[in-house]
């Protein structure tokens, strides 16, 4: 796509969402550029953010003034304009399907218990808010579901939740469920817990999706380590 | 396509995605048998629709033997395969990713908040479960928020969620928001833009709405009769 011009892309890398736009961009070498908007710091309700984006929220992909929000869509627009490799979003409609029904499957389960979980026991501790003890234990039963649900029926005898290659899902899932020594390379925030310690099928798969995206997870952590410069030389 | 074998559904019609993908399939003529799925009567979770969808969900979809769950994939799906107009599921990429986005937005944003209300005020009465009257009103609140963003961010400028025209984000939408018609109570009352938004909704779909609306009118009905 000659003369295309980059996107841009507003991303938080304490948000999983953004990580899993950020190393697709980095991994299907899409030309971008980052605006990093800090949710911690309250980044995303200034004027000019909120006039950006009315949900406050990232990522927020603006292509050449077509702003789009949430992640899917911005992956699956990503993957349909760029010319990246057909197992991310397939185009014969019953692999599409499959990715179609994990990525709606994904918000009120694998995102929506994983994030409890590391809000009340990340997030919130680490800026004195008060954390929910009931709410907590809850979100790690339903998270516990939720993986029963990765392994017995999306990987139940595939290598990859949709297939036998790596697709959008498997981006947006692990992002969700990266060990938390990871996430730390991401945050300075973290926990020592690892959902998918006692789980070795996840745990393979897991693996799998690491090495596919070898990488550009390293590219990812790269510019992190270049934001941590940036940030302690200030301090 | 000739020679093609009707689809099989599994609905229950109490089921907001259900009617959503009930109407499109009646709207387009999409050739298919209805097998209904009684949720209040625990039919999910008979061993052989376990076998069927382990998630115990409805819709499914049974494709002569392809079998998808979550009603956007399905309604995508359907789009795709069949020969409906392009409105629905837009081909050019950027009409289609606004589709994408507000179906990905919708999960925890107006079914999430509609549903809580319609369980609170009326499912779980109706079935002799405790109520919680502080998730009921945060509920009402949040649904509160999410008209607001319909209104303000989708609506701003355009007739239907996504466009000019009506799209799959209207027909999931609009099945949402008459859930809580249920117990009489119309949550676009007193907004003129979303009742206005509805009512072209409502006329796209003409006849197709209504039938599938019917258990929603019955209950209705129902409840307010008790009161």
């Amino acid at each position: 796509m000659a003369g295309r011009q980059a996107v841009k892309a507003y991303l938080d890398l304490l948000s999983q969402p953004c990580r899993a736009v950020l190393i697709f961009l980095k991994h299907n070498k899409i030309p971008h550029t980052l605006e990093l908007v800090a949710l911690r710091k309250g980044q995303h309700k200034t004027p000019e953010f909120s006039k950006l984006n009315p949900m406050q929220k990232v990522p927020v992909l603006d292509d050449n003034g077509f702003v789009l929000t949430e992640s899917d869509a911005i992956l699956k627009y990503l993957a349909t304009t760029y010319n990246v490799p057909d197992h991310w979003y397939p185009k014969l409609p019953e692999k599409r399907a499959r990715v179609d029904e994990y990525t709606a499957w994904h918000h009120v389960n694998t995102r929506m218990h994983a994030a409890t979980v590391f809000l009340q026991e990340v997030i919130f501790p680490n800026m004195g808010q008060p954390t929910n003890p009931a709410k907590f234990k809850k979100a790690l039963t339903d998270l516990d579901g939720t993986l029963d649900m990765l392994e017995n029926m999306f990987l139940k005898r595939k290598p990859f939740l949709c297939g036998d290659d790596i697709s959008l899902a498997d981006l947006l899932a692990v992002c969700e469920l990266m060990q938390n020594s990871f996430d730390c390379l991401f945050q300075p925030m973290c926990s020592g817990r690892d959902v998918l310690k006692d789980r070795p099928k996840l745990l393979s798969w897991r693996s799998r999706v690491q090495s596919a995206l070898s990488d550009s997870f390293d590219e990812a952590h790269s510019v992190v380590y270049q934001i941590r410069q940036k940030f302690t030389a200030k301090l």
